[in-house]
């Protein structure tokens, strides 16, 4: 008995003695990533997960004198169980205790986490969910890729300036498709366009022929077009070719997942002419991006990055400058105030968290797609600055947006 | 004007759809009709296996799909690596997914011939998951392009009427493996032997048939002809890790409409499924996705065993 009293004390001591050495070494940041690791948004996950390997093989794992550790947990099929999304955030933060909750593959996603975060008052960093929303769903929800408004109707703006009278529009039946189907239009529209009919596809749709085919029929001079990556831009933009729909015989506008290095291997030069209006290109010409795409290039064994990559990327960069600001405290509030209003230079050109909505205000490139080398490539020909999502803004001019979100 | 002048000659019979120019009527109709027979076509070649597995040996194989994802991988990685010509990949995808299946039917499947329909479909989705999470391992989770030939592409056009290349040939190979399969099956000593010994298993040993034998070439087939689905399937759905389920329940309708052991059964029901998915689509897109699911529960309504049930 006396002996293990002995043994306690001394283990007391022990205790004591190093307790010094661990206040000056402060526990790590964890960061949790929720992300599509598997099922049919794999390629995604895998996309964000390098470009967060990337800037953190770059920038270190220590910032403001505490190391960043990261836990990794697999939404899955994300989309189809939101509620997964759900418990995983709440997993993260109850019993993870992880400090910053990033990734968010989808849209769902995002959604079913946001009550999450703002009850537990912990920041969560969008890096991909795109649909224009989601950022006003909680004051703790800020995003560093893209709401799809700001580039489709960067897209509708131009088409109608530069000409085009007419079009079809053509989109996923689900958030962002329909995101982007109405900016589309209204912008279209506003620029003197009139819309001459419009299909919006299942989301599982393997043919896409009876698609073309009315598209075809409809005679338009223009056709807009938005499909989730996957399997889909191929299978569309083949369906296209097969019914003689190509960009000699009709202007094809899209984001830019119909014209992704997978979807213009196999569209091969039936897609020269194709034009797009997006956020990033492995093509770009900016300060960053040689850099960057050699690094992803390394991790990737040899495959170009896509837009997750530098989403993520930047995910990681923003998260970086919090703590610093903060000086390595990690208090929910804190972080958010810290990321409201940065700037920093990303591989896509620079880019500004809008301290009002928290959602990125960056540039959208007009690209071609053109055979340079032998290879099919985007070549940006020009380029709208400082694109705000246009949505939260009228719904900001409207009063219908505060800073917390929307107004109840 | 110009449709004014199509009404008379009879041609344009009905007022067109608002955003429909003058085409006329009938080649949009005989684009429509063939557009959804090719896919139906694809669905039957990816099918048409299952309704030999499992129709005919009553095995639940719900990994059917990953025996057609061998095929896509095989015909992906041979073009790509080797340079080898789409067409010669063809034959080495069926044998590819055939001889798996041989190793698996060996290893595992012949063990559970005799268990119960839930511990069939649990061990077969387990092997469904482990492909996709291999395939994902290997090749990666992206989408695996190709790059067709020049003169598989595009389209013929012959007077008012023109039709995807590619789906012509579809078409073709769809029409040969059912002649193959029928005939083998109905008129040849094998194929009498494959149903003796799915009919009665018993009997068929006590003739002095092999039955081992014979279920395992068959199985064999069931999953080589999968696998030649699979890579016929690329150029027109893509490929990915997620092949093996994201078609399978295209291929259970198939089969369990068709009537579980009934080759023609599957390949009207195809090509049925491949028409009113174009058809509602393109007149009805707003609820396309659901007319095609509606008619198959009413056909399964009307007759439970499938339309063309053997017993």
């Amino acid at each position: 008995m006396r002996k293990l009293l002995l043994g306690m004390s001394g283990l007391a001591a022990l205790a004591m003695a190093s307790a010094p050495a661990q206040a000056q070494n402060q526990p790590p940041i964890k960061v949790g990533l929720i992300m599509s690791y598997s099922g049919q948004f794999a390629d995604l996950g895998t996309m964000m997960d390098n470009g967060i390997k990337l800037y953190m093989k770059q920038h270190g794992d220590t910032v403001a004198g505490r190391k960043i550790e990261i836990i990794r947990r697999d939404s899955g099929a994300a989309g189809t169980a939101p509620d997964v999304a759900r418990r995983l955030a709440q997993e993260l933060i109850v019993r993870d205790r992880v400090d910053i909750i990033a990734g968010f593959s989808l849209t769902p996603d995002a959604l079913a986490a946001a009550d999450v975060l703002t009850q537990a008052k912990k920041p969560g960093v969008i890096t991909n969910a795109a649909t224009a929303i989601i950022t006003a769903r909680s004051p703790y929800l800020v995003r560093t890729s893209i709401a799809l408004p700001q580039a489709m109707g960067a897209l509708g703006t131009w088409a109608a300036k530069n000409g085009t009278k007419n079009a079809f529009t053509m989109v996923t039946d689900y958030g962002p498709g329909i995101d982007s189907e109405q900016e589309f239009q209204l912008q279209f529209k506003q620029g003197g366009g009139t819309i001459n009919g419009s299909v919006r596809f299942p989301v599982a749709n393997p043919d896409f022929s009876a698609f073309a085919q009315r598209l075809k029929d409809s005679n338009s001079e223009a056709v807009f077009v938005f499909v989730p990556g996957g399997e889909q831009p191929a299978a569309l933009a083949k369906a296209f070719a097969e019914h003689g729909v190509n960009p000699k015989s009709m202007k094809i506008l899209s984001s830019g997942e119909l014209v992704n290095d997978e979807a213009l291997k196999s569209m091969g030069d039936a897609a020269v002419g194709m034009i797009s209006g997006w956020h990033y290109d492995h093509n770009l010409k900016t300060r960053m991006n040689p850099e960057f795409v050699k690094g992803m290039n390394e991790l990737l064994g040899g495959r170009n990055p896509d837009q997750f990559a530098v989403t993520a990327y930047d995910g990681m960069h923003l998260i970086y400058e919090a703590i610093k600001k903060t000086g390595g405290k990690t208090d929910g509030d804190a972080l958010i105030a810290a990321m409201k209003g940065v700037s920093f230079e990303s591989p896509r050109g620079s880019v500004t968290i809008d301290p009002e909505t928290r959602d990125i205000i960056q540039t959208i490139y007009l690209r071609r797609v053109e055979r340079v080398d032998g290879r099919l490539v985007n070549v940006e020909f020009d380029k709208i600055d400082n694109v705000k999502d246009p949505v939260k803004e009228r719904l900001k001019a409207e009063g219908k947006l505060t800073a917390d979100g929307l107004a109840k | 004007m110009e449709r004014r002048a199509l009404f008379r000659r009879g041609r344009l019979s009905r007022p067109a759809y608002p955003n429909v120019n003058g085409l006329p009527v009938t080649p949009r109709i005989a684009s429509l009709l063939f557009d959804g027979f090719a896919y139906g076509m694809l669905l039957f070649v990816l099918s048409v296996g299952l309704s030999v597995t499992l129709g005919m040996m009553n095995f639940v194989n719900l990994a059917h799909g990953s025996f057609a994802m061998i095929g896509g991988y095989t015909t992906v990685t041979l073009m790509r690596s080797w340079d080898w010509p789409f067409f010669a990949t063809l034959p080495v995808a069926f044998l590819m997914a055939a001889a798996m299946a041989v190793v698996l039917e060996r290893i595992v499947y012949r063990r559970l011939y005799g268990a119960s329909d839930l511990d069939q479909a649990l061990l077969t989705i387990g092997i469904v998951f482990m492909s996709i999470a291999s395939a994902a391992y290997i090749f990666g989770t992206t989408q695996q392009p190709i790059e067709m030939p020049a003169y598989i592409r595009g389209r013929v056009e012959i007077g008012d009427f023109s039709f995807g290349v590619y789906r012509i040939f579809l078409v073709c190979a769809a029409l040969v493996i059912t002649a193959v399969l029928v005939l083998g099956l109905d008129y040849t000593r094998f194929g009498a032997r494959i149903r003796a010994a799915v009919d009665n298993q018993r009997m068929a040993r006590g003739l002095g048939i092999n039955v081992d034998w014979i279920f395992a070439v068959t199985f064999a087939i069931g999953s080589g002809l999968a696998g030649l689905g699979g890579a016929l399937a690329i150029e027109v759905v893509g490929l990915d890790p997620n092949f093996a389920l994201k078609y399978l329940v295209f291929m259970l309708i198939v089969v369990a409409v068709g009537g579980m052991a009934s080759i023609r059964g599957a390949f009207i029901t195809a090509a049925m499924l491949g028409i009113i998915d174009m058809f509602s689509k393109y007149y009805v897109p707003e609820v396309g996705a659901f007319v095609l699911y509606a008619v198959m529960v009413g056909l399964l309504v009307w007759r439970p065993a499938g339309l063309f049930a053997r017993r």
